[in-house]
């Protein structure tokens, strides 16, 4: 999923601070899962919201919705009877949400309301961690089927580098050396000497260095 | 003099806090009119929107009442209680208010006594922190 953050609420209080009516719309899928921007969430912004200025003495209405998904438009249409009734939107999605609505809406004022972290997994109930970078072309099968792309550090393909102490990362002790559980992984499964065949340079075209990326299924395109 | 009567929201446990309501009851001691309570089955359903809400509705103090930490009869319901609470005291905070104006107080089926001084150690505390919103 992807992983979010709420944003501090002085940051939100701040980007709508001219405005008095304001819609918190939610998303249902992976800021949902990470507890971050879904309906529970929605209510509970806007409730701190609503508490802040009816603290300082100045008006608000604050509406809450939440769409099944924010990154994708039959979704992101639902919007447009209500939208019209706010003069500026707080997006609880991730970073894609946002820009949806902006597009969607022109006229509006959107404004994010969580900042994106990663594409990760749930350790546990309240603790997230990066598992993907996104590069485009997969190649965790190489390494026991861990990414030191998106684990190590330094994302790098080669092996450890000098800072691999122990099992942790030298950037901190709270930091596994990935490095280090993929070499002891390849060795209990025996294939250790995999990891020294020669592989050609791995082509960072289909990562960001490509610039933007784009998607079409020719199958799936009406 | 202060004459401001603070508004307060009480959630009570169901299995501790309200047997020591009955108990203060046999004792004949009473809350403060002021304290307002919602009992609920365990304070581990209590969510921080439940926490929120008597705020925004104009309440000036909440408090949580519910088991020890060791005797919650759903094992963990007090201790996520707890950290909610203290998640939203953060987010008072966050917002330049008095975490004070939100507590939790850990008591037991017997504790008739300690159940009605809590309420009323929160009235005094609120009533010194002042309204919550302006007049």
């Amino acid at each position: 999923m992807i992983v979010a953050e709420s944003k501090p609420i002085k940051e939100v209080l701040e980007m709508v601070k001219d405005f008095r009516k304001i819609l918190v719309v939610g998303c249902k899928g992976c800021v949902t899962v990470c507890n971050v921007g879904g309906a529970k969430e929605v209510a509970i912004l806007a409730a701190t919201l609503r508490i802040a200025r009816k603290r300082s003495g100045q008006e608000i209405e604050v509406g809450e919705h939440t769409l099944e998904r924010q990154c994708d438009p039959e979704y992101v249409g639902e919007l447009k009877e209500i939208i019209g009734d706010y003069e500026a939107v707080v997006s609880i999605a991730c970073g894609v949400g946002p820009q949806f609505l902006s597009e969607r809406y022109p006229g509006v004022r959107i404004f994010p309301g969580v900042n994106t972290q990663f594409m990760g997994g749930a350790e546990e109930h309240g603790i997230w961690s990066e598992r993907c970078a996104g590069c485009g072309t997969c190649v965790v099968h190489y390494f026991g089927g861990l990414c030191p792309i998106a684990r190590c550090s330094k994302s790098l393909l080669n092996g450890p580098c000098g800072g691999s102490s122990h099992g942790k990362c030298e950037i901190s002790k709270d930091v596994e050396c990935i490095w280090d559980t993929i070499v002891t992984k390849m060795m209990e499964q025996g294939r250790l000497d995999e990891l020294i065949e020669f592989k050609p340079p791995k082509s960072w075209t289909t990562a960001r260095d490509g610039g933007p990326r784009r998607m079409i299924r020719e199958e799936l395109v009406k | 003099m202060n004459d401001f009567k603070p508004q307060i929201i009480a959630f009570c446990c169901f299995n501790c806090a309200s047997s020591a309501a009955n108990v203060a009851q046999g004792m004949k001691k009473a809350l403060p009119d002021n304290v307002k309570i919602v009992q609920v089955p365990c304070t581990g359903r209590i969510e921080i929107l439940h926490l929120l809400k008597p705020f925004e509705e104009g309440a000036d103090g909440v408090y949580v009442a519910g088991c020890q930490e060791d005797s919650c009869q759903y094992i963990n319901g007090i201790t996520k209680a707890n950290k909610r609470v203290a998640h939203v005291k953060k987010v008072l905070e966050e917002l330049d208010m008095e975490p004070d104006r939100i507590s939790l107080f850990n008591l037991s089926a017997g504790k008739g006594q300690e159940y009605v001084e809590a309420a009323y150690e929160m009235v005094d505390k609120v009533k010194e922190l002042g309204p919550f919103l302006p007049a």
